[in-house]
């Protein structure tokens, strides 16, 4: 009885404190479980955006004989990076090493235990969340060479590129250590770790491994665009985990993430149709989603560090630019980016990191520059990200493509890329209507 | 007999159907097949890449007739399926060499 009663003191003590000074509220040891509830919701919501909502929107495209192969390169990937990331790939990317480079402190999860935190969520959360990033990144790229590489190559391609590419871009931006982070460069969720990256791999990839045969003359029509509206709108909704978990917790900056999230998505949609309306006399339904992609893509790397209005001429510039880049660029330079990753993610992403610079002052509704850095000195940073991201990865990418068509040979034969990857590489169809 | 052939709009296989029983015959095959005659197909756009779509969808109806009930089928089919726009359909007829029905056996005019 006696302790009864001094228990429920103590609690009253303890709730009148937490009323009056902020932060005490927060368990003793620095967990906040409000941060850790969103976290853990954010890393289930990008997982969703690769397998199925990716996965679907690329599906769509293809062609018919293609569209398994398309959905098992993207759950593939998921799980061969998720072995990685464990086995020593986020220790490079998110390990203390150098400005360059994680060391292998972190392989195998060492350190990391259940009560482990990584500020004021647990590590493995953190672990989790960025797992998520280093899966739809290079799933993104299979958008570059749809419907003509070997299932092996490309798992090994990815392998190497995750743990060349990825991880050191990544530990450059993101880890206390790296060099751009250093710098100042502002991304908040990836638009140069996860956009420029995907879209320059994909770029060289598609380059590398050359056209699709019959490409640009012969029709190759979206087998199910159903399938693509339907992952379209899971990688909107999947997206708020992307950029409002990007704070890694849960408070007004995930909340205006998302907001500005929304705002130039629909933005970049609406734009993106509008001007296919103007040009070709019909909107259409690809054009909005891919309007769509491009807003989200140009939003990312902004997300915590500008307004509404920010967001809006965000949202506008990248659906106007990439809708040229898709529409009139690509067709003009003539390689076969198959599914659009460069022209949307690669430019979208180039515009949301050159914006976040300028849309991130005070005036424009933004976070604010930082103390004594001025709008062009902060371009000017982002700029230099862009650059050595753009340079690293379109000369690494290119280098291990090139080694691997040497040793096992990247593409399938004229014969079965004609035939199908679904038959071809897997043995199986995907509709047998 | 005949094996009367007919390329329709798909939106008027009821009608046809419907006729077509009137006029005594009750059986059919229906496929579902593209073409194109004098009728101009459709534009596709994917992304900036146009597709011209030259094959439009049809219908196609087989009915194997008698040779008494020919002529009434062929009006029944061409009043029913037309419309009086280009790529209203053709109707074939050819000469049907036997009938079979397979679970009787019967052959001929019996198997229609």
């Amino acid at each position: 009885m006696q302790n009864k009663i001094s228990k429920h003191v103590l609690a009253g003590i303890y709730v009148a404190l937490a009323l009056v000074i902020p932060d005490f509220a927060v368990a003793q040891d620095g967990l906040d479980s409000g941060d850790t509830a969103w976290m853990l919701t954010s890393t289930a919501l990008v997982l969703f955006m690769t397998i199925p909502g990716l996965s679907l929107f690329y599906a769509g495209m293809v062609r018919v004989k293609n569209v398994l192969s398309v959905m098992m390169q993207c759950f593939t990937i998921c799980c061969l990076m998720t072995v990685l990331w464990v086995l020593y790939v986020y220790s490079l990317a998110f390990g203390d090493g150098s400005a360059y480079v994680g060391d292998f402190g972190k392989a195998f999860m060492a350190g990391i235990e259940v009560d482990t935190l990584s500020g004021t969520i647990p590590e493995s959360v953190f672990f989790m969340f960025q797992l998520t990033f280093a899966v739809i990144t290079p799933a993104l790229i299979v958008g570059g060479f749809a419907e003509r590489m070997k299932f092996s190559a490309m798992l090994w391609f990815m392998a190497i590129w995750v743990s060349v590419v990825y991880a050191p871009i990544a530990h450059w931006v993101w880890s206390e250590s790296g060099w751009l982070y250093q710098r100042g460069v502002l991304d908040f969720a990836g638009g140069i770790v996860v956009h420029i990256n995907a879209g320059i791999a994909a770029l060289v990839a598609a380059i590398v491994l050359g056209k699709r045969r019959g490409y640009p003359q012969s029709p190759m029509r979206p087998n199910n665009l159903v399938l693509t509206m339907v992952g379209a709108g899971m990688l909107w909704v999947g997206w708020f985990g992307f950029n409002a978990g990007s704070g890694l917790a849960a408070n007004g900056v995930s909340g205006m993430a998302m907001v500005v999230t929304q705002i130039s998505t629909a933005a970049a949609a609406l734009t993106w149709m509008f001007l296919e309306w103007r040009s070709h006399g019909k909107p259409s339904a690809l054009g909005l989603v891919s309007g769509a992609v491009a807003g989200l893509g140009a939003i990312t790397p902004a997300s915590g560090f500008v307004g509404p209005m920010g967001a809006f001429v965000i949202g506008i510039t990248s659906g106007l630019a990439c809708y040229f880049a898709v529409v009139r660029v690509k067709t003009a330079l003539g390689f076969d980016d198959s599914l659009d990753v460069f022209g949307v993610h690669g430019v979208g992403g180039t515009i949301g990191v050159l914006l976040a610079g300028v849309f991130v002052a005070d005036r424009f509704g933004g976070a604010g520059l930082a103390e004594g850095v001025s709008m062009a000195s902060q371009v000017g940073t982002q700029v230099i990200g862009i650059g050595a991201t753009i340079v690293y990865c379109g000369v690494v990418s290119f280098i291990i493509l090139k080694v691997l068509d040497n040793v096992i040979g990247l593409r399938v034969s004229e014969q079965e890329e004609q035939e199908g990857l679904d038959i071809v590489c897997h043995d199986e169809q995907g509709y047998n209507l | 007999m005949k094996l009367i052939t007919a390329v329709i709009k798909p939106f008027k296989l009821e009608d046809v159907r419907q006729v077509l029983g009137e006029a005594g015959v009750q059986g059919m095959t229906v496929t579902e097949v593209k073409g194109f005659g004098r009728q101009k197909g459709h534009t596709e756009l994917y992304r900036g890449a146009e597709y011209a779509v030259d094959f439009v969808p049809k219908t196609k109806i087989e009915v194997a007739v008698s040779d008494e009930v020919m002529e009434q089928a062929i009006e029944a089919i061409v009043g029913a399926a037309g419309t009086g726009s280009i790529g209203d359909g053709k109707v074939f007829v050819s000469d049907l060499l036997q009938a079979v029905r397979i679970r009787t056996g019967e052959t001929g005019d019996q198997a229609l």
